[in-house]
This record gives C-alpha cells, sequence and structure tokens, in this order.
C-alpha cells in the first residue's frame, strides 16, 4: 500500500509530492472524477478512456457468488433486463422518506420506507441510498487511485446548491462507506462557477443555470479577484432532465391513447427512447418514437415544437425560480455579466433559448456542460490540499434554506436565515417550564414556511445534563453552527453555572454515527483491507502531520511563545515521536490529542496576529 | 483584539452610522481570505477550529453592519440603549396613523402598478428616515432617541417586505 506524502505546509511542492487531491461530481444520471495535473483541471478517465460513470449500481442475487454487484456502463447496460435490481438516479432518494420522492411509483426498482428513510429492497437486501452512492463514489476513488498510483488524501464533492442539510450528511455519509476523506462539500453552481471564473478571468455578476439529470439550481454569484461570493441561490432539488424525459413519455402514450405503463420493465425502457428522442431532438427538428408497450408496437413521430410544448411547464417552473433568486440577489437581469450554461440538460435548445431571451445576452457554454463541475471541483480540492501557490481562490457560500426550529403550536421560527453566507452560527436562549427539569427537546427544521408541517425536519436534539433548577430559572443558550459544508450542529450551555449539555442527535432521515461505524465495521468496500493496519497507519499519519504543523508553526510565530511554553511543547513532540514509532494506534491518537490540547493557546495568538495583519495590510493599502 | 472586540473593531472602521461600503466588503474578503476554514484545510484540528470560530465572527459581523438598520440598533447597544422592540411599543401618533394608512392602501391594491407605487413611496420614506438616523448618531449622539427612530425603521421595513411578498404573489 502506498503511503502518503507528507510535506511541510508552505514548503514548495515538487510535483513528486504533491497530495491527491480530486473533485467528484456525484450526478444524479453521470458520475466524475477530476484533478489539477500539471497546472491543468482534467477529467479522470476509466481504463476503457471514458470520463462519465454512469451512476447506476445493480445488485446480483447473492447466492451465484462473485462480485455482487455491478456498477457504471454495465449496470446501465444490464437495466432493461433486471429494472428491479438495477438502481439509478439514487440521488433522489438521499436524505428522503419514501413520500418526499417524487414519482416515486413509476420507479422500476422498489423504494420502501425503513424508520423514516428511504431505502432500495432489492435480491441482495435492502439498500440504503448512501451505500448505493457509496459504490459509485468507491469506483471513482479506486479509478483516482490508479491514475496517481498513490493513495487519495482527500476529495471535494459537489451537491446541489439547493440540497437541504439531510441531503448533504447523506453525501457525507455515502463518501465515508466509501473511505473517501471528504475536504469539502460545495454547491454545483459555485463548482461551475469555478471552471469558468477561472477560465474567462473577468469581474462581475455571474448566474449559473445548472439543469442536470434530478436537479436544478440557480445561484447568483459575485467574483472579485479571486473571491466567489454567492449572493443567493434557489432551485428545485427535484426537477431535472428525468422530468423532461418522464413528460416525453407520457405524451407519447397518450397521443396512442394509452394510459401508464405497469410493467417495470417496459417503464424502464421507455424512459431510456424518452431520453434518446430528446437528446435527438437537440440536434434535428423530428424524430421517430418506436417501442413496443403491452404488446402493441408504437410509432410516433416527435417534432422539437412537441416535444418542448410537453414540457413547457418544467421548463417555466425553472424561470419561476430564477425570477426568485434575482430578487434573493438584490440583482437585476441586467446588472448579470454572463450566465454559465451547466449540466447535460442545457444541451436543450428550448432551455438555451429561454435562458438567452431572459438575460438578454447569450449564455456562456464554451466548457463541456457535463464536466465542467467536475473540473471546479477538482481546482478547489486542489487549493484546499495545499498543492496551490496562489491561494487566491476563496468561495464564500450560502445556506440554501432556512433553518428554524419547532415552537408552540406548531410554528417554526426562524433562527438562520436562507442565503446567510457559511461558516455561520445563531445562539437562541431558551428556558424550562418545570421546576427541576433537566433536558430540553429541541426539533429543528429546514424551509422557509410557518408551519412546522410545511417544513423539512431535519433532526431532534435533547440535550441534557441541564443543572435542576426552579422553572424558568435556567438560561440555556443554543447555538446552531452551520459549517463550511453547509451541515448543522448544535450545542447548549446552562449561561448561570456555565454547564454545557450534551446533545442527543436523532437525524430525522439518515444513519447515525454508531449505524455508520458498524457498516465500516462489515468492512464495506473496504474489505480487504485489515481493520486494525489501517488504524495504525492512520494514526501515524495523523502524529506526523502534527507535528510538521506544529514545527512550521513554530518557525513562523514562535515569538509568540516564551522559553517555557516553547520548551513544553517540543516536549509534547518528542512524546509524540517516540509514541508514533512503536506504540499502538490508541496510545498514538493520546499523544496526538496531548499535543493538540498543549498548542490550542498557541494557534489562538497565530489566529490573532493573522487576522492583525489582514487588517493593517489593508490600512497601510488605503493610507 | 479577539473574538469578543466589537464588529467595528474587526473591520477596523469607526463606531459611527456612516460607513464606506465598499471599504467594508472590501475588508469582509480580506479579513475570509486569512480566517476561513478552507485557507486551513490543511492544517491541525486546533488552527480549524479557531478559523471556524473567526470565520464565524466575521461573517455575523459583516452581516451586522452591512445593514442599516442592524447598525443602527448595534451602536444602541454599544452605547447602553439597547433598542429592545419587545417591550418597547409605545410610537407616536402620526406615524401610528401613517402605518395604518400604508396597511388599508395595501389591502385595496390589486394591480402591480399600484403595489409598485407603494412600495416607492416606502421607500423614499426610509431614505429619509435614514438620513435621520445618521443626524441623531453621528451628529447628536443621542442614543436613546436613536433607539427610538430604529424601532419606527423597523415598523416600514417590515412593510417593505410585505408589500415586496404581495409583488411577488401576483408576479406569479
Amino acid at each position: 500500500m502506498a503511503l502518503l506524502q507528507i510535506s511541510e505546509p508552505g514548503q514548495s511542492l515538487d510535483p513528486h509530492q504533491r497530495r491527491v487531491a480530486v473533485g467528484i461530481d456525484l450526478g444524479t444520471t453521470h458520475s466524475l472524477v477530476a484533478a489539477v495535473r500539471h497546472g491543468v483541471a482534467e477529467c479522470l478517465p476509466a481504463l476503457d478512456g471514458k470520463v462519465i460513470l454512469p451512476s447506476v449500481v445493480r445488485y446480483l442475487d447473492p447466492a451465484a457468488g462473485g462480485p455482487g454487484r455491478q456498477i457504471g456502463h454495465e449496470a446501465l447496460a444490464a437495466q432493461i433486463g433486471d429494472p428491479a435490481n438495477t438502481i439509478s438516479s439514487v440521488k433522489r432518494l438521499m436524505g428522503r422518506t419514501r413520500a418526499q420522492v417524487a414519482d416515486v411509483d413509476r420507479l422500476s426498482y422498489t423504494v420502501v420506507d425503513d424508520n423514516g428513510m428511504a431505502v432500495v429492497q432489492t435480491v441482495a437486501g435492502r439498500k440504503t441510498p448512501m451505500e448505493v452512492s457509496a459504490e459509485i463514489l468507491a469506483t471513482l476513488r479506486f479509478r483516482a487511485e490508479d491514475s496517481f498510483d498513490d493513495e487519495l488524501f482527500g476529495a471535494v464533492i459537489t451537491v446541489p446548491a439547493y440540497f437541504d442539510d439531510a441531503q448533504r450528511q447523506a453525501t457525507k455519509d455515502a463518501a465515508q462507506l466509501a473511505g473517501i476523506p471528504v475536504l469539502r462539500l460545495i454547491n454545483e453552481p459555485t463548482a461551475a462557477a469555478i471552471a469558468y471564473g477561472l477560465d474567462n478571468g473577468s469581474e462581475g455578476v455571474y448566474a449559473i443555470y445548472d439543469l442536470g439529470g434530478g436537479t436544478f439550481d440557480i445561484s447568483i454569484l459575485r467574483l472579485t479577484r479571486g473571491v466567489f461570493e454567492v449572493l443567493a441561490t434557489g432551485g428545485d432539488s427535484a426537477l431535472g432532465g428525468d422530468d423532461y424525459d418522464q413528460a416525453l413519455a407520457a405524451w407519447v402514450l397518450q397521443q396512442a391513447g394509452l394510459g401508464p405503463v405497469a410493467d417495470a420493465a417496459e417503464r424502464a425502457a421507455l424512459h431510456r427512447k424518452a431520453r434518446r428522442i430528446k437528446e435527438q431532438l437537440s440536434a434535428q427538428d423530428e424524430a421517430v418514437f418506436r417501442a413496443e408497450v403491452d404488446g402493441r408496437r408504437l410509432e410516433q413521430t416527435v417534432r422539437r415544437e412537441d416535444f418542448e410544448a410537453c414540457t413547457a411547464a418544467l421548463t417555466a417552473r425553472t424561470m419561476a425560480a430564477v425570477r426568485k433568486v434575482l430578487r434573493d440577489a438584490g440583482v437585476e437581469r441586467d446588472d448579470v455579466q454572463g450566465v454559465v450554461m451547466v449540466g447535460g440538460s442545457t444541451r436543450m435548445p428550448v432551455i438555451r433559448r429561454t435562458v438567452g431571451e431572459f438575460f438578454g445576452r447569450e449564455p456562456l457554454t464554451n466548457l463541456n456542460p457535463d464536466e465542467v463541475v467536475a473540473l471546479g471541483a477538482a481546482i478547489q480540492a486542489n487549493a484546499l490540499a495545499g498543492n496551490s501557490q496562489d491561494g487566491d481562490l476563496l468561495l464564500l457560500d450560502v445556506i440554501p434554506l432556512s433553518l428554524g426550529i419547532e415552537t408552540m403550536g406548531g410554528l417554526v421560527e426562524r433562527i438562520v436565515p436562507r442565503n446567510s453566507t457559511i461558516p455561520t452560527a445563531r445562539a437562541q436562549d431558551f428556558t424550562t417550564y418545570q421546576d427541576g427539569q433537566t433536558a430540553l427537546a429541541l426539533h429543528v427544521v429546514q424551509g422557509e414556511r410557518d408551519l412546522v408541517a410545511d417544513c423539512r425536519s431535519l433532526a431532534r436534539f435533547t440535550l441534557r445534563g441541564i443543572p435542576p433548577m426552579a422553572a424558568g430559572a435556567a438560561r440555556i443558550r443554543v447555538t446552531f453552527t452551520v459549517d463550511a459544508d453547509g451541515l448543522l450542529s448544535v450545542s447548549a450551555k446552562e449561561q448561570g453555572s456555565g454547564v454545557e449539555a450534551r446533545i442527543d442527535v436523532k437525524p430525522a432521515y439518515g444513519l447515525t454515527d454508531e449505524q455508520i461505524a458498524a457498516m465500516l465495521q462489515d468492512g464495506f468496500a473496504t474489505a480487504q483491507q485489515d481493520m486494525a493496519a489501517r488504524a495504525l497507519v492512520e494514526a501515524r499519519v495523523d502524529a506526523d502531520r502534527m507535528i510538521a504543523a506544529t514545527r512550521s508553526a513554530m518557525a513562523a510565530d514562535g515569538d509568540l511563545l516564551d522559553a517555557a511554553e516553547r520548551q513544553a511543547i517540543e516536549a509534547l513532540m518528542t512524546a509524540l515521536s517516540a509514541v508514533a514509532a512503536s506504540g499502538s494506534a490508541t496510545e498514538i491518537e493520546a499523544a496526538t490529542q496531548a499535543l493538540a490540547k498543549g498548542t490550542e493557546p498557541f494557534a489562538a495568538r497565530r489566529m490573532n496576529r493573522g487576522i492583525q495583519q489582514a487588517l493593517a495590510g489593508r490600512n497601510v493599502a488605503e493610507v | 483584539m479577539n473574538l469578543q472586540s466589537t464588529d467595528f473593531e474587526i473591520f477596523g472602521l469607526p463606531p459611527a452610522f456612516a460607513l464606506d461600503r465598499a471599504a467594508l466588503d472590501a475588508r469582509w474578503k480580506d479579513l475570509q481570505r486569512e480566517a476561513h476554514p478552507d485557507r486551513h484545510a490543511a492544517a491541525d484540528a486546533q488552527t480549524q477550529r479557531q478559523a471556524m470560530q473567526w470565520s464565524v465572527r466575521i461573517n455575523e459581523a459583516y452581516q451586522r453592519l452591512k445593514d442599516p438598520l442592524q447598525r443602527a440598533s448595534y451602536l444602541c447597544e454599544l452605547h447602553g440603549a439597547p433598542v429592545q422592540a419587545e417591550n418597547n411599543t409605545a410610537m407616536p401618533a402620526a406615524f401610528l396613523m401613517q402605518q395604518m394608512q400604508w396597511r388599508e392602501d395595501l389591502e385595496e391594491a390589486r394591480t402591480p402598478e399600484a403595489l409598485e407605487r407603494m412600495a416607492d413611496e416606502v421607500a423614499a420614506a426610509r431614505r429619509q428616515m435614514l438620513a435621520e438616523l445618521q443626524q441623531t448618531a453621528d451628529q447628536r449622539h443621542d442614543w436613546s432617541a436613536l433607539a427610538g427612530q430604529v424601532r419606527a425603521l423597523m415598523f416600514v421595513e417590515r412593510f417593505a417586505r410585505d408589500v415586496e411578498e404581495r409583488l411577488d404573489q401576483l408576479g406569479q
């Protein structure tokens, strides 16, 4: 197993010492992995030369022996013959209940409700959407590791900007199952903006119109000197190219006087045909739809106008979201300097025409709409891993949906408003209503509506360990923090006593930490590796990194420490080096923690200095 | 300077109502270039935690300083005259009459043109009130008067939002 290359942060990295950091576009219909090589972002091909991996996983009967599943092109080819076990568009199920999956009954595979989570029923048993996605992610990970002949330092994985907390958490869980360290989750339109912004290099306000297989995002960003600031984002996480396929299939059936198709295999075949016809109509004015339904042979000529008419409502929905996001951003359509088209579905002439007319300018399409998101993610991954020297790129993204808590009467009190720049934190004070109450329950929801019933339930947090007091005497400050990935965490402290409450999180839809740990124990996607050996290697790598980082920090800002403090830190580093050489994983982890604790005040002083310098730099420039 | 410093101190700006918006925006980006977690993604957990705290604080300060109403409210707090809108609902009679008239007009407005006219009227009132706020804060330094003006402006801004919402509904 190749060892991870470690270099001192800040030191110039020669190409052989760069960390392998990739960008992954985990799409509804297609997935890709890209990396920056020789200063250029490029998508990594599989052995057959194809960069696109269809987001399809087919589960095989375990009794038959063998690998148990097929992923990608193989699985897609098998879909017609085995639709019940071939899972496509699993992204639509991530972080969702069965009831929330649009047209769940029309899917060619079976989706059931498992404790509030939508899961698929296959011949190999129940599979959560995270497990299915993890198969796709693992395939891309192995592809990257083979390309570089080295282990992965980490990946930036993209998600639709409009994905809520549950959907984002599910994506992170899938990456964890696939053994991929996630450097950051970034929004797909922002990733596209990076690829275009750096390509075109001009400052200003951009609109990113991203219509993928299953999701639609519209984001407004401002680019100034390498800083990408998201002004507002909106969209529909259940609207995409798939819906255009379904609308066309429904129209064709209607023209033939037929109702919806009962047989799963036929339904799948019909949608695939509809997709091909849709693609043909992007290049030609008419196409002939031929299919067999219920034993009948169908032949229907479809003109481009017919297609555009039967999908007009879908296109109108996207434009309504565009108008809303412009208002949220406080920007007029004329202020928008460039409109970027992202996602294969933007190849449809009706989309380009409608968007072009709306903004009064030709949309930018020079980058491959299928690849642009992965390329942007790769550029960001490269920067986060510390590989790029200029360090000019900075993303200031926003949370797409408001976060709130349930209050009396099933109402929502909004705590973090939508389009707040992340990371962000808000505190809210609560008190108890009974004498001696030691716990508090909070229900956190996401959405813009006033009733809890109309918003997405994210999680129930139980705060325990509140010191018993008279009713109303406790002042519990609950802090809601949304990190740079757009994920929520909650902490609470009773102000009077300073006691920090313990928080138990029950996610509304998703896996608990215990469930993930159990899946990892069962050797998911890393079946071949010895868990203990891996833990030891990881502990050593962490220790090395910690020591290197501390040394470099002391070299840069050692003057912030007095002699005694410096000695203390040196001692911790020496102790850690010793344990790393011969100790067990747990011993190494403990020593790493000790060094971390010992350098905490130093880290605080360094950050302070950095901020002061940033300010001072500005002041001098202004004089 | 630390996490407990005031928003103005963090941004290196004088604690006044008048503010150079371009300078604020540029400074925000400079600060985040330094503090944002992405800048420290490959660093140790300590530094990452520090970065997160600073980045959150900087965003909080930016949001507050950027919005005139929040900025004025913050100044009141800094000078020991917090706004406390929930506990102070008394308003001058003339002001209340204006609010009631506006509400009635909103009820009756049926066309986008009528709503646009209302939006313009409210925007003009808001501009006027902001000019007065600046006087009260930067010239007279009268913090309790400022708190009163902030409370009044809160009514006006809420109403402006309602007008916009109605326009949105008509637009669909």
